[in-house]
């Protein structure tokens, strides 16, 4: 008998049951909800009489537009504060727990689940925001989903949904100095498309996926819907169990140790098929740079930006409307470009060991005079740990605003914006045309430490050269 | 509440060229901040309809010729990027009723099921003839037909791919999936009972 993905385990066990359409009806274990896809779904079911079918299994946060510059309440944002107090009204009438601004537990709701032990290997996990595979970096099934779903999930605790195909990713070797998570999942997106994913779930493993810590893989699993496809995944090991144990929501005691063995008959087994199979050398990798207005749209630090004709039909067009709207030049290189704003937050990289690396690369330096440098981290449990190791004071004494949490400058929904046809050193995750905020205002993705290598310098820059020489000597 | 039955979607076409058309541009963020979908079709491609201070920009949701459409025309990967379902509803709550295109993002054509918008797929040559075909002629009645899976328009009939679930709820009108699963809520019960983590991990 051939085994089995952790894909097809976890769907087989989750499946209720095949719907007259040829769905699956897929019963949901965990389900997030934040500000802004909800109060249309609550007030769905106030229309049709329904309640949460499992509000133990319902948890809520707001991070999409709260403001970061301070927490007090009412927030000065109208707009905001009616989010806010609708998400606490739906949150009363429904009996859900909400993580609110100032409970030490709130932040970006991709940081907060599993920072709070509630996302774990073998669920199901669903949230109405696009970065949910965020939570397949601990061995789940998690899919991003739009309000009507959200509402299927509030009232039945299921979605309904077509089966995925499943492609392993294997990256080998290992990563140089300089070079990080970031810079996998935007060779793995350049390289497949961003939209070689649709209708697959990803796979990732090899050697370098072994040695990320879960925070890294969290990076990598986050970008999958950059690659289209709907969720990622990394099979659970002794670092996602060890990550786990002891936090408020994880399983505790003796249940801990019987949790284990259903966590580690997930995983996929060592004979599973799979759909496709993508192998990429790790060794190789680069600090990573977009140079256009999708994730797929990167080069190599040291690369040029693509001239047209060497680009295949397809993709031309969207070039050539990137290149109009970025202001730059075929063949130009990405060295150097002069930014406006540096950006380190986002669901991608605003977690401790992204602040400990950046924080790493500023001390001692200044940022670049007439360059605006925020730092946002992930959560308020994170804000409070860097501060706890004084990297809040090294990202201030360098001239880096330190913000409370929040998805601020990632989507330009808050005032975090940009202005104009600001250039951003970003550690976020989309470059889209108008996501930062402005919609003439251009964004660089990249690693954190390469937006705050940026940040000082006042332009793109490779990171490999500023790095720390116990840095390089560790690896 | 009872879905309708769509089996056949027939109105004026516009075209909206370009692959990787993403959310953000279908909505930018900044119009998320509502608590109803009530006014999202305002919004649809705001900033590539209007320029600083609502100046108006050259784009075919402002062009008079394709007022009235009820069917969009699409290159690849339309709508990537994030989960708003504020991208369907606004071009739905525009006039939009159905899209077709060469591909499609995943979640957003969920999304666009889940509001009874069907998204149909056509080889990338039957794409840009159609795009030609309505910009040419643009009040010329397009009609998509989702029991025969063809597009028709003058006297061109093309055979159309679309995801086989999608296409059975909208013309048999059990595209409302929260009335279709909770009819299963013994199952629902039975599934979740037998998952290790909802019962504190005693099998």
């Amino acid at each position: 008998m051939t085994g089995k993905s952790l894909f097809h385990k976890i769907w087989d066990a989750h499946a209720v049951r095949e719907l007259p359409n040829g769905q699956t009806q897929l019963f949901i274990g965990l389900h997030l909800v934040h500000e802004v896809t909800s109060p249309q779904a609550f007030q769905m079911l106030r229309e049709r009489g329904l309640r949460i079918m499992h509000p133990e299994r319902t948890f809520a946060t707001v991070d999409h537009i709260v403001p970061t510059t301070s927490q007090e309440r009412p927030f000065a944002d109208d707009m905001a504060e009616a989010m806010m107090q609708e998400l606490e009204k739906n949150a009363r009438d429904f009996g859900i727990t909400v993580f609110h601004p100032g409970s030490a537990r709130q932040g970006i709701v991709h940081v907060i689940g599993p920072e709070l032990g509630l996302t774990q290997p073998g669920m199901t996990i669903a949230c109405g925001d696009s970065h949910t595979s965020t939570h397949g970096a601990f061995g789940s099934v998690a899919f991003g989903i739009g309000t009507s779903q959200v509402r299927d999930v509030l009232a039945t605790q299921c979605l309904a949904m077509n089966r995925l195909k499943v492609r392993r990713i294997e990256v080998s070797g290992r990563l140089a100095p300089g070079v990080y998570a970031k810079d996998v999942i935007l060779e793995i997106i350049r390289r497949l498309g961003v939209k070689g994913g649709i209708g697959y779930a990803y796979e990732y493993g090899g050697e370098v996926i072994s040695r990320m810590s879960m925070e890294e893989r969290m990076t990598v699993c986050n970008m999958s819907i950059e690659g289209g496809a709907r969720c990622g995944y990394v099979n659970p090991d002794q670092k996602t169990y060890e990550y786990i144990k002891g936090r408020p929501y994880a399983p505790q005691g003796t249940a801990f140790n019987r949790a284990l063995d259903y966590w580690k008959s997930i995983a996929s087994d060592a004979d599973a098929p799979y759909d496709d199979v993508v192998e990429i050398n790790g060794s190789q990798l680069e600090p990573m740079v977009t140079w256009g207005i999708n994730p797929g749209q990167a080069i190599s630090v040291g690369e040029r930006i693509p001239k047209l004709d060497s680009l295949q039909a397809a993709e031309r067009e969207t070039a050539s409307l990137a290149l109009n709207h970025m202001g730059f030049t075929e063949g130009d290189r990405i060295l150097g470009k002069r930014i406006d704003v540096a950006f380190l937050g986002s669901c991608t990289n605003s977690r401790l060991s992204d602040l400990r690396e950046a924080a790493g690369i500023v001390k001692g330096n200044k940022v670049a005079k007439g360059v605006r440098a925020i730092v946002v981290p992930g959560s308020q449990q994170v804000r409070l740990a860097a501060e706890k190791e004084g990297l809040d004071r090294i990202f201030t004494d360098a001239g880096f605003e330190w913000r409370y949490a929040g998805c601020s400058m990632c989507l330009g929904m808050n005032p975090d914006v940009l202005q104009g046809r600001d250039l951003c050193a970003s550690s976020s995750n989309r470059n889209y045309i108008g996501r930062q905020g402005s919609p003439t205002g251009r964004t660089l993705l990249m690693s954190p430490a390469m937006v705050v290598a940026a940040a000082l310098a006042g332009a793109v820059v490779d990171v490999r050269e500023l790095l720390p020489t116990s840095q390089l000597a560790r690896n | 509440m009872t879905p309708q039955q769509i089996a056949a979607v027939k109105g004026r076409g516009i075209v909206v060229r370009g692959n990787d058309v993403d959310t953000d541009r279908i909505i930018p963020a900044r119009y998320l901040r509502e608590i109803t979908f009530a006014r999202m079709g305002e919004y649809a491609f705001y900033d590539e309809r209007f320029g600083a201070q609502g100046k108006v920009k050259t784009h075919p949701f402002n062009d008079p010729r394709f007022q009235g459409a009820s069917i969009l025309v699409v290159n690849e990967n339309f709508g990537c990027g994030s989960s708003r379902e504020h991208a369907p509803q606004a071009l739905m709550r525009w006039g939009i009723q159905a899209i077709v295109g060469e591909s499609f993002a995943d979640i957003f054509s969920g999304n666009c099921g889940m509001l009874g918008v069907p998204t149909i797929y056509l080889a990338k040559p039957d794409v840009e003839r159609l795009m030609d075909f309505i910009e040419a002629i643009p009040g010329a009645e397009i009609e998509v037909d989702l029991e025969k899976k063809v597009v028709k328009y003058g006297d061109v009939e093309i055979q159309a791919r679309i995801n086989e679930s999608m296409r059975e709820s909208l013309v048999k009108g059990t595209w409302d999936t929260t009335s279709l699963m909770l009819e299963a809520k013994d199952e629902i019960r039975k599934t979740a009972s037998a998952l290790p983590y909802l019962t504190n991990f005693v099998s």
